[in-house]
């Protein structure tokens, strides 16, 4: 494949008299940040390699105001969703797909009640289905034996009880998951949720993710997987702080895939 | 002689109800202080949880060695306590062992007692070694100073005590039937006290029946002292469990509320045909004290056992910053306490001018992260995370008291719509060099 892929928007979509069967919402981190574009490409490169029809918003997406609403604006946040909202209705979306817990915590818990109610689903659920449907296959045993730790991101694991899911992604290719003492219900934040992420941690005695990256290195895994963008971050310069880059890579369930699929 | 010591147990367990009546219904009304919050949505479903999380104590074995003994002393004080209902028979109707005509069931409830009561008492002794031997960090955060620490071991000790003279009135108890004392029927199985027998064998039967009695007025006095020193303490939980369960939160944990008077005023800029012109514009935004708090935020309080599974689990907390949430509910609850005492003095609409900010600091709120753990940690569902976020929404939205990176978040999400300054024309970039 050397020719660039097109990621197709609602607009482009609509001014053909059709529709996508998912939005993929790709959220502030997703479309600006480096780090998290990586998330974002490889993303849409499994949307793209497995034929679903879906569209971005593009420049008509807006931040989803949960950064806001966590710091304390709820004026802000709600002009934010009210915007969406409109934008996402004046589409007919029914159904959505993002790469950022926080988006897909607020679009689906915080949207409805103030006029947007959508199918909501993170992209590690969708990336679940599409492996149960035999959609999504893989070569033999793309990651055996490698020893991979997953970090549950608070707004989907705790926030919305999303556990199961990104762990069948990491079974389905064959990696050995070796779970942090602290997962699943107990899991650990990594620091930035909370709109944190834009602010200087208050002061302590220790990074929160550095406190949390030490439990992954202790895993003995050569790979932290990953479903948020902040979470990838925050981990990555846990493993910078802890000299291990090159050892220990910090990657997204979407970026595994792409990887395991060779996209 | 009979009959004084009927009447002076009547009269002791009047005035004990009384007393107790009375706090509780101060404490109502101290959690009533907060506003009004209907919730009677999906009855099934709180049932359920009530009966899995308080009843079934499912949160509590997650970490299992607090959990078994936890579930020992509760067993224990629930089971024991059909004993004390013979006990308030015998001590109004001047009866001995009134419900001993059940026979075997009898012998059978009083020796399974008695195997609760040492559980119960070797339980205390365990919890007191994991405070003051073993040291368990999270007994000794800063905000367990004082009379946090004083009030938990009272009641250790009260328990142990408690159990202590169960067990000796039970030796006593057995002395006297086999020495055929008057009004001693033989009725009960001792499988612990008998151990104890050897001590009362020698006495007569006369200092005999003064020691049974010392120790059944020392255990129904002891009783009677523990309902009235409970809601002084952080052992409301005995009874708060039940409603505080039921009441809590059903709907997912990340879903934060939104403030329907932002909606109405954000309405009226966007589209005023959605808006309500009547709804009168709020007097605040946010939390400032506990009159802004929900009504079961205020329950969640008095709930409180002070455990400290919250903070422990806590990622602001294990990493050294300001931030307890087990501090926020201690807060919450003293501050509900002092403007209930303001209004006793001063009438229902009297306020003291203080606040729920003068108890919990910024840097406090701001080391939040919003991760949900606390409230998942809690053993009775108790939600910190909704006070702290209340309280932060009012220093951002009243007292615009943020951090200065803040400001400029909101501004750029404003601005760019995006937290980071970047054009919102470039969104999409992102999509030009995919291969």
């Amino acid at each position: 494949m050397s020719e660039t892929l097109h990621v197709p928007t609602v607009a482009e979509l609509t001014a053909k008299g059709e529709k996508p069967d998912v939005l993929f919402w790709v959220g502030c981190a997703g479309s600006f940040d480096e780090r998290a574009q990586k998330i974002t490409k490889a993303f849409v490169k499994i949307l793209n390699n497995v034929g679903i029809k879906y569209a971005i918003l593009g420049t008509e997406e807006s931040c989803t105001g949960d950064p806001a609403k966590r710091a304390g604006n709820e004026f802000l946040f709600q002009m934010q969703a009210m915007a969406n909202i409109a934008t996402l209705n004046a589409y007919e979306i029914t159904k959505i797909v993002t790469t950022c817990p926080h988006c897909f915590n607020t679009i689906k818990n915080e949207y409805p009640s103030l006029g947007g109610t959508y199918e909501v689903i993170h992209h590690t659920q969708l990336l679940q289905e599409l492996i149960d449907e035999g959609k999504l296959t893989f070569g033999a045993d793309p990651f055996k034996g490698k020893k991979i730790t997953y970090h549950d991101s608070c707004y989907l694991g705790r926030a919305n009880g999303v556990y199961d899911a990104p762990r069948r992604i990491l079974e389905a290719m064959d990696a050995e998951l070796v779970e942090m003492k602290r997962c699943r219900k107990n899991g650990l934040c990594c620091g930035a949720g909370g709109a944190q992420m834009f602010k200087e941690a208050e002061s302590g005695t220790k990074e929160i993710n550095i406190e949390r990256t030490q439990e992954a290195i202790a895993t003995g895994a050569s790979i932290i997987s990953a479903n948020c963008p902040f979470c990838t971050t925050m981990m990555g310069d846990g493993v910078k702080h802890a000299n291990m880059e090159g050892q220990l890579e910090v990657l997204d369930l979407a970026e595994l895939v792409a990887q395991a699929k060779d996209l | 002689m009979q009959y004084i010591e009927q009447i002076l147990f009547v009269a002791i367990l009047a005035v004990a109800i009384y007393f107790f009546t009375q706090k509780v219904k101060q404490i109502r009304r101290n959690i009533l202080i907060g506003k009004d919050q209907i919730i009677n949505d999906n009855k099934p479903a709180r049932w359920m949880m009530m009966a899995k999380v308080a009843l079934g104590q499912s949160k509590m074995v997650v970490r299992p060695v607090a959990g078994f003994f936890h579930i020992l002393i509760y067993l224990g004080f629930v089971l024991i306590n059909i004993e004390v209902l013979e006990i308030l028979m015998d001590g109004i109707f001047g009866t001995h062992r009134v419900l001993s005509f059940m026979g075997p069931v009898y012998d059978a409830a009083i020796g399974f007692f008695e195997i609760l009561a040492v559980l119960v008492l070797v339980s205390c002794l365990v919890f007191l070694g994991r405070r003051f031997v073993v040291h368990i960090p999270r007994f000794h955060s800063p905000e367990m100073k004082g009379w946090a620490t004083k009030d938990a071991t009272y009641i250790l000790v009260i328990e142990i005590v408690l159990m202590g003279a169960l067990l000796k009135m039970n030796a006593v108890d057995q002395v006297l039937q086999s020495k055929g004392a008057d009004h001693y029927v033989a009725a009960g199985s001792f499988p612990v006290s008998q151990y104890l027998v050897g001590f009362f064998q020698n006495y007569d039967i006369s200092t005999l029946v003064v020691l049974e009695r010392v120790f059944w007025w020392f255990h129904i006095l002891g009783i009677l002292f523990f309902l009235n020193y409970v809601p002084y303490s952080k052992h409301l939980h005995i009874f708060l469990a039940f409603p505080n369960t039921w009441y809590g939160r059903l709907q997912p944990a990340g879903q934060f509320a939104n403030m329907p008077e932002i909606t109405n005023e954000v309405n009226l800029m966007l589209d005023p045909s959605k808006a309500d012109p009547n709804m009168p514009p709020p007097d605040k935004f946010g939390v400032s004290d506990v009159t802004d708090l929900s009504w079961k935020n205020l329950l969640d309080a008095y709930s409180c056992t002070e455990c400290g599974r919250c903070t422990s689990s806590c990622p602001a907390s294990i990493t050294g910053k300001k931030l307890s949430p087990r501090k926020i509910m201690m807060d919450t609850r003293d501050r509900a306490d002092e403007l209930g005492k303001a209004k006793d003095v001063n009438g229902a609409d009297y306020h003291d001018g203080k606040s729920l900010h003068d108890y919990i600091s910024q840097e406090e709120l701001l080391a939040c992260t919003t991760c949900n753990a606390c409230v998942e940690a809690c053993p009775i569902n108790i939600n910190p995370l909704e006070i702290i976020f209340g309280m932060r929404q009012y220093q951002t939205l009243e007292k615009s008291n943020m951090p200065s990176e803040w400001a400029m978040m909101n501004s750029n999400i404003e601005n760019n719509q995006a937290p980071w300054q970047f054009s919102p024309s470039d969104r999409a970039n992102w999509t030009n060099d995919i291969i």
